[in-house]
């Protein structure tokens, strides 16, 4: 904790619950996709599912999924603005067994037709907990540098990305490895100390069995 | 530097030693504890008191209206009367709660705040802040710098009990944020650091048990009021502590109190909008103004969404 957290964050109101996590778990939506999104679909559970419109979580959501961050001021006017730039928003109140009362699954699609999806709680003061990439299971909070890598679940690729990493003295804080079934895809998440080299996302991308590597940067 | 942030008492020990500021010590601390120069963090902080002004400014302009239609424009009411000279208890008092609740209402209106400790209690540090600056006209370093001492008992009381009304009830939330105004007021006034212990002691204690019970759920009624009168709290208790009036239960106690008072406190009363005002008829009233019935039904398939 420092003096930023208490005086801080620089936020869109009315909540940081409601409004600062919610455009946070929008913008890890966003960074999974390589392409703007053309078409959303957003499940809400709990008091997310209550209240949406009243906090403006519906609005939050989508400035993130458009890229804004919490304290964008064009935050309000996002359902306007992913009209004017196509892309097309569905709201699902729903349950989600076992889910935080603020949990929101995002289903994004481009216009190549790639698909995303993550589902993530906003966990109180602006901070967030992802919990599902992709139907697998993670934990991502976002608040170190963080890589999440889509790879085939074969022998040998944890520590070709892992030595990747220790090549340039990069310190892992945080690992976890999920997958979809065995020899199927599989997901790992890297949260490591300070920041990444810019090369090094485009490093891993090019490794054997590696799909997809996004680099999300502390929130 | 060993600067810790589990007591009151030990920011206060540390400054007198030092013979400086609380505010200095913690500036110094954190530049040292982030790995950044000083400047860099008096920027940032300089940036968010920015913030806080324009947010003061914006808050108050008529026709401010929040996301649900329950809130806005009691700034610009409070405003007029006080450009009218029609105040109870003059100028500065006025002030101070016309910027409490601008910047509460240009929260609820989805405007940009800066959390301080959190959304629901955004008006009540940057009017007190604003307002002692202008009467005093005071230099703006001072200013920026009684945020890091603000910063400093927020930082200890969310390590002993919190700031958070789901957890807490509004004592630990707007109360807080009134405890952290007083320091503020204090060190802006003068105070030497044993009367910022008293005046956050005596915020505290004023504040002891209120409840957080949101109406429909949302940072409104009567959130937006009790920014108001958290400000006046913090210069309630700030005035007592620069007289020389002592709390003779100090600071820590007081926080700790305020910890077990929220673990007492039902679930009803900390944010579920099941009790207190939220529970009054009226509040009933507006819950089903702002969200329609409780279950609506308008779509086969029980979808809110298909309403929009």
């Amino acid at each position: 904790m420092n003096v930023f957290d208490i005086i801080g964050p620089v936020m869109i109101g009315p909540s940081s619950s409601h409004t600062a996590g919610a455009a946070r778990l929008g913008l890890v939506a966003r960074s999974l996709l390589d392409a703007p999104a053309v078409s959303a679909e957003i499940q809400l559970h709990g008091s997310f599912a209550k209240t949406y419109r009243g906090h403006g979580t519906d609005k939050a959501l989508v400035a993130g999924i458009l890229g804004m961050k919490p304290d964008d001021v064009r935050l309000r006017d996002s359902l306007q603005i992913a009209a004017q730039q196509g892309l097309s928003v569905a709201f699902i109140p729903t349950v989600i067994e076992n889910a935080h009362p603020n949990t929101a699954r995002i289903s994004l699609c481009d216009a190549k037709g790639n698909r995303i999806s993550i589902q993530g709680a906003s966990v109180g003061g602006g901070n967030i907990l992802v919990t599902k990439v992709n139907g697998m299971s993670v934990k991502i909070s976002g608040q170190y540098t963080t890589l999440i890598v889509l790879h085939k679940d074969a022998p040998g690729t944890i520590a070709a990305v892992t030595e990747e990493m220790s090549r340039r003295g990069v310190n892992i804080c945080n690992f976890r490895l999920a997958r979809a079934s065995k020899g199927g895809i599989a997901i790992m998440t890297i949260e490591v100390d300070g920041t990444l080299q810019p090369d090094m996302q485009e490093r891993i991308s090019k490794l054997p069995n590696v799909m997809n590597c996004t680099l999300l940067a502390p929130m | 530097m060993s600067l810790k942030y589990d007591s009151i008492a030990g920011l206060i020990d540390a400054a007198k030693e030092n013979g400086c500021k609380i505010s200095e010590l913690v500036l110094k601390q954190q530049a040292e504890e982030m790995e950044q120069p000083e400047d860099v963090l008096y920027a940032q902080m300089k940036s968010n008191y920015a913030v806080m002004a324009e947010s003061v400014k914006e808050g108050q302009k008529p026709g401010v209206v929040s996301t649900s239609g329950l809130s806005g424009g009691d700034a610009y009411r409070m405003a007029q009367a006080v450009n009218k000279g029609n105040t109870l208890c003059g100028a500065l008092f006025g002030k101070a709660l016309v910027r409490a609740l601008a910047v509460s209402e240009w929260n609820a209106a989805m405007g940009r705040i800066v959390a301080a400790p959190t959304a629901g209690s955004c008006g009540i540090l940057p009017a007190a802040i604003l307002t002692i600056q202008e009467a005093e006209n005071l230099p703006e370093r001072d200013c920026v710098m009684a945020l890091f001492t603000a910063s400093a008992i927020g930082m200890v009381i969310a390590k002993n009990a919190c700031v958070a009304g789901a957890q807490g009830g509004c004592q630990a939330e707007c109360g807080s944020a009134a405890a952290m105004a007083a320091a503020a007021l204090v060190e802006l006034c003068g105070g030497t650091p044993d009367m910022v212990g008293d005046a956050v002691s005596i915020t505290i204690g004023n504040v002891l048990g209120l409840v957080c019970d949101p109406v429909a759920g949302l940072v409104e009624i009567p959130c937006i009021h009790r920014n108001a009168s958290g400000v006046a709290n913090a210069f309630v208790a700030a005035q007592l502590a620069v007289a020389g009036v002592r709390s003779p239960i100090p600071a820590d106690e007081s926080i700790l109190a305020m910890k077990r008072v929220g673990d007492a406190m039902p679930a009803s009363l900390k944010e579920t909008a099941e009790g207190g005002l939220a529970a009054t008829p009226s509040g009933k009233r507006l819950y089903q103004q702002v969200f329609g019935e409780q279950e609506p039904a308008s779509c086969p398939s029980g979808c809110r969404g298909c309403r929009r």
